[in-house]
């Protein structure tokens, strides 16, 4: 599975979209920003056909450290959950990529 | 809890990096756009300090519609997991990154 960076995309959108990358990569990284400071503020973010954005809390556990054995207490954590919207539940629908990667 | 739109994600972008909203939208509509695109070709995707996006296969199952208990058949299909950064971690639990 081959990883896709952002850079990639922002050559790829300032291609299409006729905008100058220079241009692309602040908006870009704004919208990263955004999205982290509206879910630090407890709110959720919807894209229509792309997914939810939405933090919830993991209540504290006791974990085992897998190698040592011991109990760990772990403390009540915050994190982001992702939910995928319409559009890519379908384009994800077969159980195998459609271009192999 | 709040929630938050494109549009509003939008304006105050345009605000900060002043660059005008027709220029805004597109880049942001194509930026999804592609995340779907590379997703769904089964790349994985990675931000620095946001998070990664990556595919993962679900095999098929029997489930039961938790109504009338009837058993459905579930193909296999593929589920997208965010895994957030080690900066977003930090904020959401209040400490300084």
């Amino acid at each position: 599975m081959s990883t896709i960076t952002k850079k990639e995309l922002i050559d790829r959108i300032a291609g299409c979209t006729h905008t100058r990358p220079g241009v692309v990569k602040p908006v870009v990284q704004s919208f990263l920003n955004e999205i982290v400071r509206e879910l630090v503020k407890g709110n959720r973010l919807e894209f229509r056909d792309f997914g939810v954005f939405e933090t919830r809390i993991r209540p504290a556990r006791t974990a085992r450290n897998p190698k040592t054995l011991e109990e760990v207490q772990v403390r009540q954590t915050r994190v982001v959950r992702f939910k995928m919207g319409r559009l890519m539940k379908q384009r994800l629908s077969t159980a195998e990529p459609q271009v192999p990667s | 809890m709040s929630t938050t739109t494109k549009k509003e994600l939008i304006d105050r972008i345009a605000a900060t990096t002043k660059t005008r909203r027709a220029v805004v939208k597109p880049v942001i509509q194509m930026f999804l756009d592609e995340m779907v695109r590379e997703l769904a070709n089964g790349h994985r995707l990675e931000f620095r300090d946001f998070g990664v996006f990556e595919t993962k296969r679900r095999a098929a199952r029997r489930a039961q519609n938790p109504k009338t208990l009837e058993p459905v058949e579930v193909s296999a299909r593929r589920v997208v997991k965010f895994k957030m950064g080690r900066l977003v971690k930090q904020k959401l639990n209040g400490r300084r990154p």
